[in-house]
């Protein structure tokens, strides 16, 4: 299965819990629109839940996207913009950025946790689609491996995190300060910006890996790791476009 | 509880068991409705607060030695300090809280059937976030050296600069992480809004059967999602450049304060392109839910259906898109390539289409009507006169050529207050007059409705449309007082009537907020739908969940009424199917 197929989960548990199609989302006996909130999706469907968390996410990532394009914007404008007149002549005042090989261990530690994440993701979608078989005698389910991959990736979110601390220290070895050249200042923006965003997965992470431990119901944990998994292979693919424009440009 | 509380009533009635803690029923509520209006006054107390500092200005324009409110002398600098946070109260806290948070978090799923917002707990926690938020933002009067006083704008350098003036350095801070705040209660609201119209619709709630209302609520919502999280990346900027010493926006060689500022290569003109690419659909956010009201109420209290709804839901999509494409028109005095000015002029004249075509569709609904002047029609209608008068110096303004003749001059004062001012204001009273029966189950007094229009509707053009000769006059804007000079002198005059005009127009409000206080407590008992509507939050029987029908059907004529509310009536369908 490709990323970005549907996941067969999502097909299984609705069929389990017996969620409508579309045009049943509340079934009648809804007392006009006075409900506070709190009987947390008692009548929607995994389905529903499933597009809900996601269409929310997607519209997030829109958001995010938005702030690191005006960002990079500012970066490229300001790369060919830095130019000082000074009796006739003009100098560039930009200078190029020179990346600690560092960052590339970084990114790979971030790649390998894409992969393991997904491969955590597999595991409990397996799982659910064999839950329904678990009430035949008989069968048992083997106990999921969703939970040591999910702790390896954050492991890894927070290694990448340090490494990029020590990238950091590296640099200001090296005499490059958020004071001073502005290719520096904006090298500290987008890593620190990238870095918080990178924050909010690491704890999503931890709140799936809590939703595993205590085993919520299996249907929780497929949506909480569905949407932690989205959010996270985002912030892998932002990281990726960030290093390109600091390498490239 | 008041005794013709019926099904549709819902505020008065506990939802379930657990919310009728006094906490968590009014304070830290998911109720949709609840934190509608919690949105809803605490527009309301930003509006009083940047209309008592509008109040200030005014009257120091005109008796610059006045003590007003043990406030005595008013300086240059705190006269920018009262600009800046006029203008940040009334833009963030008021025109983009109040049509789009407060009434689209309280009537959005109400309109579309849904029993609540897609994310009820982020719904709670956008809007503790613009509170908080709200909060910092007053801290920064009381903060050393006061209020910034770089204009809502915060054009770089200055603003970059702690000591570029008395409230640029903790006032300037506090401005900023107010807004930073801000962008993120506005964004995570608008993902809500967003998901909650595509996803909860009620069966049968087709795209094109949406109350005008949604529609614009959901072009609103990418706005901000866009707009607010750009506006983030230049706080986070200006934060860095004023911290932790990075040059995004000074350039080499500044000297402010009588000092060499130690930064170096940087360029003004970037914040100017960040900010205005928020600034620019900002106007839209705060004018577009003003729209969509507006179309309603029109049809509503004209008996018609909408004239022209695909033109209206399209004319709403052209302008949140091409509202992201003409920012520059604020900058063409800053400096810029003709060639781009060129380009940004024509997009801006563009703009006028889609807002033609929906004056004209508005005129189009009022045309053969048949017209119940009630206070919320008046506020409509005031809506519409306001948005063509405002918008007529559109076109004027969008010219390189005349803009840089009026861009620093009261012209462009009159034109933003008429048409993002006054307009959504009044789009925002029509709303409050209309919903008013379905938030507090009373009716608002139609007396004092009336004087409370005629006071605002006159008021606002007595104060604005003189501001436009001001302008034409070459009056600057931005500075406190000016009677030295020779030629604005001889304006003096009219500054007085436009005081005076302001003061009267500002009185009509206390008549307002009489009115709402008085009828929350001490109204006439409405009725559950007073307006006879046709949308889901007057009727929403709970059987009537299926939508059949769009949300403007009037002027037919079944079982004695003119009216066929979306979700069907048994009675009416049952009518239409005899007939047949």
């Amino acid at each position: 299965m490709r990323w970005g197929d549907k996941p067969k989960g999502t097909e299984l548990p609705e069929a389990q819990i017996g969620g409508g199609g579309t045009n049943d989302r509340f079934p009648s006996g809804d007392d006009g629109g006075d409900n506070s909130g709190r009987n947390e999706d008692g009548r929607l469907s995994y389905r529903d839940r499933l597009m809900r968390c996601r269409l929310g996410l997607g519209l997030s990532m829109i958001s995010i996207l938005m702030l690191f394009i005006a960002l990079s914007t500012a970066y490229l404008m300001r790369q060919h913009a830095a130019v000082e007149h000074g009796n006739g002549s003009s100098v560039i005042l930009w200078q190029k950025l020179r990346l600690p090989p560092l960052l590339i261990f970084n990114t790979i530690l971030l790649l390998i946790g894409s992969i393991t994440l997904e491969i955590a993701r597999r595991q409990l979608l397996r799982r659910a689609l064999f839950a329904p078989l678990s009430d035949i005698p008989g069968i048992r389910q083997e106990p999921s491996r969703a939970l040591p991959w999910l702790a390896i990736t954050a492991v890894l979110g927070i290694g990448f995190l340090a490494g990029q601390a020590i990238a950091w220290n590296i640099l200001q070895q090296e005499g490059m300060f958020v004071v001073g050249n502005t290719s520096g200042s904006f090298f500290y923006m987008l890593t620190g910006a990238h870095a918080i965003h990178l924050s909010i997965g690491i704890l999503a992470l931890l709140y799936a890996l809590s939703s595993e431990v205590f085993s919520w119901k299996l249907e929780t944990r497929c949506l909480v790791l569905d949407i932690t998994s989205w959010y996270w292979h985002f912030m892998a693919v932002l990281w990726i476009y960030i290093y390109a424009l600091m390498h490239f440009s | 509880m008041n005794p013709v509380a019926t099904s549709a009533d819902s505020v008065s009635r506990p939802a379930s068991a657990e919310s009728t803690g006094f906490l968590s029923r009014y304070v830290f509520s998911c109720d949709h409705k609840m934190i509608g209006l919690q949105y809803f006054f605490l527009a309301l107390a930003a509006a009083l607060v940047g209309t008592f500092l509008s109040l200030l200005m005014r009257i120091h324009f005109v008796w610059p030695t006045a003590k007003v409110f043990g406030i005595a002398n008013i300086t240059p600098e705190s006269y920018l300090a009262l600009v800046t946070m006029h203008a940040t109260f009334m833009v963030f806290f008021v025109l983009t809280l109040a049509p789009q948070n407060a009434f689209g978090s309280y009537f959005l799923p109400l309109q579309i059937g849904a029993p609540r917002m897609a994310f009820p707990k982020a719904n709670m926690a956008s809007f503790w976030l613009a509170f908080v938020s709200f909060l910092i933002m007053l801290a920064a009067f009381f903060g050393q050296g006061g209020a910034p006083i770089s204009g809502w704008t915060h054009y770089a350098p200055l603003s970059a600069i702690s000591s570029a003036g008395p409230g640029q350095g903790l006032g300037m801070d506090l401005w900023l992480v107010s807004i930073a705040i801000f962008c993120i209660a506005s964004c995570t609201g608008a993902v809500n809004f967003i998901v909650t119209t595509i996803r909860f619709r009620a069966p049968g709630m087709a795209w094109m059967r949406l109350p005008l209302p949604c529609w614009a609520w959901f072009v609103t919502a990418f706005l901000i999602l866009s707009a607010f999280s750009v506006l983030l990346a230049a706080a986070v900027m200006l934060f860095m450049d004023r911290h932790f010493g990075a040059s995004f926006f000074e350039p080499s060689g500044l000297v402010i304060a009588g000092q060499m500022v130690q930064h170096q290569g940087g360029s003004p003109l970037l914040w100017q392109h960040l900010f205005w690419f928020f600034g620019h659909p900002e106007v839209y956010i705060a004018i577009l839910p003003g729209m969509g009201v507006t179309s309603h109420l029109l049809s509503t209290f004209a008996r018609k259906p909408v004239f022209g709804y695909r033109a209206m839901v399209y004319a709403t999509i052209a302008i949140g898109a091409l509202g992201f494409g003409i920012w520059g028109h604020h900058m063409f005095t800053s400096g810029m390539n003709p060639h781009a000015a060129f380009a940004f002029s024509n997009l801006t004249l563009a703009i006028g289409i889609p807002s033609a075509v929906k004056t004209f569709n508005w005129l189009g609904t009022l045309w053969g009507g048949r017209l119940r002047f009630t206070t919320p029609m008046l506020f409509s209608i005031g809506f519409v006169s306001l948005f063509i008068t405002g918008g007529l110096t559109g076109p004027v303004l969008a010219q390189p050529a005349l803009d840089s003749y009026l861009h620093d001059t009261y012209f462009v004062v009159a034109h933003l207050h008429l048409i993002m001012g006054m307009a959504a204001v009044f789009a925002i009273f029509a709303a409050t007059y209309f919903w008013f029966p379905r938030m507090f189950h009373r009716m608002m007094s139609e007396k004092l409705g009336r004087i409370h229009f005629w006071l605002s509707f006159l008021g606002a053009y007595a104060t604005f449309v003189p501001m436009h000769l001001l302008g034409m006059a070459g009056h600057p804007r931005r500075y406190s007082q000016l009677t030295e000079v020779n030629y604005l002198h001889k304006l003096m005059p009219l500054q007085m009537f436009i005081s005076i005009a302001a003061f009267v127009t500002m009185a009509g409000q206390i008549v307002f907020l009489a009115n709402l206080f008085w009828s929350i407590f001490r109204g006439k008992p409405s009725n559950p739908n007073p307006w006879e509507a046709t949308t889901l939050e007057w009727e929403a029987p709970p059987e009537g969940r299926d939508i059949q029908r769009g949300a403007y059907e009037f002027g037919c004529d079944h079982t004695g009424r003119d009216y066929l509310p979306q979700a069907g009536l048994i009675e009416v369908t049952n009518a239409i199917k005899n007939k047949a």
